[in-house]
């Protein structure tokens, strides 16, 4: 079975639609049993991290978490998972987080241009490339040009640059893609990308990691 | 660097999708889901369903349509009209759609777009605009008001004063309608449009006039516009969304090619 972690962070359910339309079932839990005892996990979220991590505390996922990527169990991260899962987030005045990955989650700056000098809004809202950095097995097939669906205003920023598979660039040139041995953890929406997030929710479903 | 969006806009009633031209003469054309599907294969970056359902009591027929079309598509879709109240956005948003537009609602009562954003967060709320040009006044100083009641209603509002108060209650992204534009095909509203997005943060679509290619490039670089609303230039296939996105590409503007 694979876990969606419920934590009042936002509407789970478009994530369990994708994976239902793949043909796996999921359960969308608030159990840290049921957490512990799934093949894999999906840890999404929309919302702030101050009130996540609350959430996340309250119900005990943090630890859940925390211990899922420690069995080796594959972990998806999506978007404000992603953000979460890093040791700190600026947001809602600085928010300690679950720290599978080093590094923090940054507010992008609202006096960014792009290369024509255009203002660039904030939040990156819609369809934007990632550039790979390396090949991941969650990432097959999937090619240069595809795009994904992004929306958020803060981004995470690994320290350790090994853990960046994949940058967007808005801007700046954000890490959208972190992976590290079980965790593969995405900015973006892939399950309102198209065929290309699809593909890697279906290539997640699939994955050993080694 | 982001693409620009194309999104295809269905006006659904009772269940059916209609397309109606400024406003009158509504036509059924077809099934909202099997369109929804239709657009998420030939490259819609988006969809924007917009329920015009007069009675309440059928308004249950639109969230069904929402559930359907939700587990059919995997692209972002907001669903607006008839939404009044926290709950109304609870529910759409709970049967699958990604945003909640408010226009008249919002017109009436600002707080429900703080409300919807402190409840779902900002980029689930999407303020819808209907706007006419007007003379400059004390009141309306931007030359454009606000209208509602498919524009036989002038709010005296100021268009460019109340995007900025959207945008302050918590607003994610505006949906921005000229009503003189609308359904003449003979291109957006360039001059409203570019007023709008160069005095705003968030991302503005524009909406309204769409006849050729041509006048999506001009909005999306003259008009300044992250995205831009299609209708009828689709809906009975004078265009395909892969022409109007090739030849914008071909213009030299950002869009999605690959889906």
């Amino acid at each position: 079975m694979i876990a969606i972690v419920d934590y009042d962070a936002g509407n789970l359910t478009s994530v369990a639609r994708a994976m239902a339309h793949l043909g796996y079932a999921c359960d969308i839990t608030k159990d840290e049993d049921r957490i512990r005892n799934a093949e894999r996990v999906i840890f999404p979220g929309v919302g702030a991290a101050g009130s996540a991590m609350e959430s996340l505390r309250r119900l005990g996922l943090d630890r859940a978490i925390q211990e899922t990527f420690a069995s080796g169990k594959p972990l998806l991260g999506i978007c404000l998972g992603t953000q979460i899962i890093m040791g700190f987030s600026e947001e809602d005045g600085g928010v300690d987080c679950l720290g599978i990955v080093a590094g923090r989650t940054r507010l992008f700056s609202n006096r960014m241009t792009d290369a024509a000098g255009a203002h660039l809004k904030i939040p990156h809202m819609g369809w934007n490339r990632v550039r790979l950095n390396r090949s991941h097995p969650v990432l097959a097939g999937i090619g240069d040009g595809d795009e994904f669906y992004f929306v958020h205003s803060y981004y995470p920023d690994p320290d350790d640059e090994s853990q960046v598979i994949g940058r967007t660039e808005h801007g700046i040139a954000f890490a959208s893609v972190i992976g590290t041995a079980n965790l593969i953890a995405t900015q973006f929406h892939p399950e309102k990308s198209g065929r290309p997030g699809l593909t890697l929710l279906k290539n997640f479903c699939e994955w050993t990691p080694c | 660097m982001l693409s620009k969006r194309i999104i295809p806009c269905l006006d659904v009633r009772e269940g059916k999708t209609t397309k109606g031209i400024k406003f009158e003469n509504n036509v059924d054309i077809g099934d909202p889901v099997e369109m929804a599907k239709f657009y998420y294969e030939a490259g819609a970056d988006e969809l924007v369903f917009y329920d015009i359902t007069a009675s309440h009591e059928k308004r249950g027929i639109m969230i069904e349509v929402v559930r359907r079309v939700a587990e059919t598509i995997f692209i972002p879709f907001s669903v607006g009209g008839g939404i009044r109240t926290k709950e109304d956005m609870r529910e759409v948003l709970l049967a699958g759609a990604e945003k909640i537009s408010v226009n008249s609602a919002a017109v009436k009562n600002p707080e429900i777009i703080s409300e919807g954003a402190k409840a779902f967060g900002s980029q689930c709320v999407v303020l819808g605009m209907d706007v006419k040009a007007v003379d400059k006044s004390e009141k309306i100083p931007s030359g454009y008001e606000i209208v509602i009641n498919g524009g036989r209603t002038y709010m005296g509002m100021d268009a460019l004063a109340w995007a900025k108060r959207g945008q302050e209650l918590g607003a994610g992204e505006i949906c921005l309608n000229s009503i003189d534009a609308d359904g003449t095909r003979e291109g957006y509203e360039l001059t409203l449009t570019e007023l709008i997005s160069e005095n705003v943060d968030i991302p503005v679509i524009a909406s309204g006039g769409a006849g050729k290619p041509e006048h999506l490039a001009d909005v999306l670089t003259q008009g300044k516009a992250d995205a831009a609303l299609i209708a009828s230039m689709t809906h009975y296939g004078h265009y395909t969304v892969a022409e109007i996105k090739s030849f914008l590409d071909s213009s030299g503007i950002k869009v999605r090619m690959r889906w």
